[in-house]
C-alpha cells in the first residue's frame, strides 16, 4: 500500500468516525484529503469504491443512508459506538492466559488473525508480554488447503463443493455441502454441515478433500441451526473407543519391547528353540491391534484369542507372498 | 498476508495504543507491534500528516516526542481500536476454549475471566465456524508422569526416566534437561535437552513408562533451542531411506498419517507414494502390519526384508500348533 493510499485512508476514517451526518461520496471527494488526486470522476468513483472494500476488509462498520433532510444525498458514516472495541482490563494472569492462547495456532488464517486481536487489546490498553514461556503449550496447526476456503465460506455463509475421495469402498464424488463449522478433533480437521446430496448432517475429513474448494449462491444463504453442537457431533460420527479385549501372546526374549511395556507376563514358553515369555494385554482398538502385533513378525505370536490370530496370520501370509 | 495489508490495522491501533501508554518507548512500542523501530517511526511521520477536513494545525494527530518517547497532544477523534473482527474474536476465544480442555495448561479461572471480558469487549463479534477438541487421551501412568514432569518444570529440575523409543522398539533409561511440554495433534510431550542424545528431543508423555524428578537443576545448554513445530514433528534428514509404496484403499491412512511426497492417484483408489523413514526396523513393522494392503516398490531389500520376515513369522506360528 503506497503512502498515499494508507494516508487517504486513516483520514477517510478520522473524517467518517467524526460525522454524525451522512456524507455524500461527492462531499467526502471534495473534504477528505488524497482524494483531489483523482483527475477524472471515474477515477475517483474506481478510487471510493477500493477503499470502502478495504475499510470493510478490516471488519469497519461503514454505514450507508440518507440524512432526515429534504433532497438529502444518501452518504456514509461509521457509527463510533459500533466501530470501537469495547473497554477491556485484563488481571496478569488473564493476560498470560491470552498470550498462550495467541501461540496455539500455526495457521496461516488463524495466526494472523490472533495477532490481529492482540495488537487491538493492546491498543486498548491492556499489556500482554509474549515472552514468558508457558509449562505446557497446546498447538493447533491448519496444514490442509481446504481449510482457509472452507472458514471462508463458513464465515459468508455460502455453500461449497468439493471433490471428496472416501477410501473404502474407493470412491471419488463432488460433494455438495452447505458448511456449518470447521472443526478440529484430536489433530485433525472437518467440516461439518448439511449435505444437500444426502439432505442430511455430515462430516468431511479435510485431508481428503481433493482439489478446489468452490463456494457458490449468494452470502448470508447458511446458518448453523443453533442446536448443533460442532464439536459434539464430529466426536460421535468419528467413533469413540471400543470395548477392551484381553489378549494372550508369545513373545521372544528380549523382543518387542512395544508390546511388553504394555503386558503381564504369565509364563515362560520355548517355542521353535526360541526361549520366550507368555504375555497378557489388554487392548483398546481390537482393528489396529493386529497391524501392531503383526508389525512384530516371529518375534510375537498369538495365542488367544482365535480371531486374532487368524487376522494375524492373515496379514503375514499376504506380506509373505506380495513380494515374489 | 503482506507488510502493505498489516499497515493499516497498525496505523489505526497506534494511536489508541499511545494514549493508553503515554511516554512509551519507540523501541518497547515496535516490538508490541512487531516490527523494527524504523518502521514504526515512518508509521508516526505518516499519522501526523493525517487528520480531520480542514487539515490545519488544530485539526492534525498531533504526537509529541521526548527523546525516545511519545505522547498524544491530539488524537483527532481516534481514541480507541477497532473492534475485533469475527475471525479475530474466533482465533482468541476459540485458542482460549483449547486452553481450558488441555490436560495441566496454564490456570482454568484466569483462562475462563479472561475469555468472559473479551467476549464482552467484543459485543457482536461472537466465535462462529471454528471449534477445536484436543481430546487429549490420558491413562493412568500418562497422568502421573504429566504431574511429575511439570513440578520438574516449576522446580527447574532434572528428571530420570523410562522411555519407549517407538522408531528403535527399545526401552531406555535417561537423564533430561526439561524445557517445556508441548501439545501437538492432541497428544502431550515433552521437550527436553538429553543428556543421552546430547540433543533437544521430543518426548512423547504416554512413552514414558516411569520418571522421577531429580535433586539436581535442569541445565539445558545455551544453544538448545526449541523445536519449531509450524511445519509438523517429522524432521527430513539427509540420512532418511525412502522407499515407494503402492498403498491399497483399506492402507491409504498412511499417507495422512505419516508425512509422504510424491502423491500419485492410481484406479480404484490405490495411491502411490514416496514415504521418508529413519529406522528400518520401525518401517518394516508398519509395512508388515499392513499385510497385503501395500506393495513396496522400491528399495528392493526393504521388500525382500519384509517377505523374509514374514515368511519367518509364518513359520514360527506353525510350529506353535504343534508345541504341546
Amino acid at each position: 500500500m503506497s503512502v498515499a493510499r494508507a494516508e487517504r485512508l486513516v483520514n477517510l476514517v478520522l473524517c467518517l468516525l467524526s460525522t454524525r451526518q451522512y456524507l455524500p461520496a461527492e462531499r467526502i471527494r471534495a473534504i477528505v484529503a488524497g482524494y483531489a488526486d483523482a483527475p477524472t470522476d471515474e477515477a475517483f468513483h474506481r478510487m471510493f469504491e477500493r477503499d470502502k472494500n478495504e475499510l470493510r476488509d478490516l471488519g469497519i462498520p461503514l454505514e450507508f443512508g440518507s440524512n432526515r433532510t429534504i433532497d438529502a444525498e444518501d452518504g456514509y458514516r461509521i457509527a463510533r459506538r459500533d466501530y470501537e472495541l469495547g473497554d477491556i482490563d485484563l488481571e496478569p494472569d488473564e493476560a498470560a492466559a491470552v498470550a498462550l492462547a495467541v501461540r496455539l495456532w500455526d495457521s496461516p488464517e488463524l495466526t494472523g488473525a490472533a495477532a490481529g486481536a492482540l495488537l487491538k487489546l493492546r491498543a486498548a490498553g491492556v499489556d500482554v508480554d509474549q515472552g514468558v514461556p508457558a509449562v505446557v503449550e497446546p498447538k493447533v496447526r491448519t496444514t490442509e488447503p481446504a481449510f482457509g476456503p472452507l472458514l471462508a465460506a463458513v464465515q459468508a455463509g455460502r455453500a461449497v463443493r468439493f471433490d471428496y475421495r472416501r477410501p473404502s469402498p474407493a470412491e471419488l464424488r463432488t460433494r455438495t455441502l452447505e458448511p456449518w463449522g470447521v472443526v478440529s478433533w484430536r489433530g485433525r480437521w472437518y467440516v461439518v454441515g448439511h449435505d444437500r446430496d444426502r439432505n442430511a448432517p455430515r462430516c468431511f475429513r479435510l485431508s481428503r478433500i481433493a482439489g478446489d474448494v468452490r463456494a457458490f449462491g449468494r452470502p448470508g444463504v447458511v446458518s448453523r441451526p443453533p442446536d448443533v453442537d460442532l464439536l459434539e457431533f464430529v466426536s460421535a460420527s468419528t467413533g469413540e473407543l471400543p470395548d477392551t479385549t484381553t489378549v494372550r501372546l508369545w513373545v521372544a526374549e528380549h523382543r518387542a519391547a512395544g508390546l511388553r511395556r504394555r503386558a503381564t507376563v504369565v509364563g515362560e514358553q520355548t517355542i521353535d528353540d526360541v526361549p520366550g515369555d507368555v504375555i497378557e494385554l489388554e487392548l483398546h482398538h481390537p482393528d489396529s491391534a493386529a497391524s501392531w502385533i503383526a508389525g512384530y513378525g516371529e518375534d510375537a505370536l498369538v495365542l488367544e484369542p482365535e480371531v486374532l490370530r487368524k487376522t494375524v496370520h492373515e496379514r503375514l501370509l499376504a506380506a509373505a507372498g506380495g513380494a515374489r | 498476508m503482506t507488510s502493505a495489508q498489516d499497515r493499516l490495522p497498525r496505523l489505526l491501533a497506534l494511536v489508541p495504543y499511545l494514549i493508553a501508554r503515554p511516554g512509551v518507548r519507540v523501541d518497547e512500542a515496535a516490538a508490541d507491534f512487531g516490527v523494527p523501530a524504523r518502521q514504526l517511526r515512518k508509521d508516526l511521520e505518516l499519522l501526523w500528516m493525517c487528520g480531520l477536513p480542514g487539515y490545519g494545525p488544530g485539526d492534525l494527530i498531533d504526537l509529541s516526542f521526548e527523546g525516545d518517547t511519545i505522547s498524544v497532544a491530539f488524537d483527532a477523534g481516534m481514541n480507541r481500536p477497532l473492534r475485533l473482527t469475527g475471525t479475530e474474536a474466533t482465533a482468541l476465544l476459540v485458542a482460549l476454549n483449547t486452553l481450558l480442555e488441555a490436560p495441566g495448561v496454564a490456570d482454568a479461572d484466569a483462562v475462563r475471566r479472561a475469555a468472559a471480558k473479551i467476549e464482552a469487549a467484543a459485543g457482536q463479534a461472537q466465535p462462529a465456524g471454528v471449534a477445536v477438541g484436543l481430546g487429549v487421551r490420558e491413562g493412568e501412568t500418562t497422568a502421573r508422569s504429566r504431574r511429575v514432569v511439570q513440578g520438574a518444570l516449576r522446580a527447574g529440575h532434572a528428571l530420570r526416566m523410562t522411555y519407549y523409543t517407538a522408531s528403535r522398539d527399545r526401552i531406555t533409561e535417561r537423564t533430561v534437561d526439561p524445557m517445556r511440554m508441548l501439545i501437538v495433534e492432541g497428544r502431550s510431550y515433552l521437550e527436553a535437552w538429553c543428556r543421552r542424545a546430547e540433543a533437544v528431543r521430543l518426548f512423547r508423555l504416554d512413552r514414558i513408562d516411569d520418571v522421577t524428578e531429580l535433586d539436581e537443576p535442569a541445565a539445558p545448554p545455551p544453544y538448545a533451542e526449541q523445536t519449531d513445530t509450524s511445519a509438523g514433528l517429522f524432521r527430513e534428514r539427509p540420512d532418511h531411506e525412502v522407499a515407494q509404496l503402492v498403498l491399497a484403499p483399506d492402507a491409504r491412512w498412511v499417507s495422512e498419517y505419516y508425512p509422504v511426497e510424491k502423491v500419485t492417484e492410481l484406479d480404484d483408489g490405490y495411491l502411490r507414494v514416496r514415504m521418508r523413514y529413519a529406522d528400518e526396523s520401525w518401517m518394516v513393522r508398519l509395512l508388515l502390519g499392513l499385510g497385503g494392503d501395500v506393495t513396496v516398490e522400491e528399495p528392493t531389500a526393504l521388500a525382500h526384508g519384509l517377505r523374509d520376515r514374514a515368511r519367518r513369522a509364518l513359520s514360527r506360528a506353525g510350529q506353535l500348533a504343534v508345541t504341546p
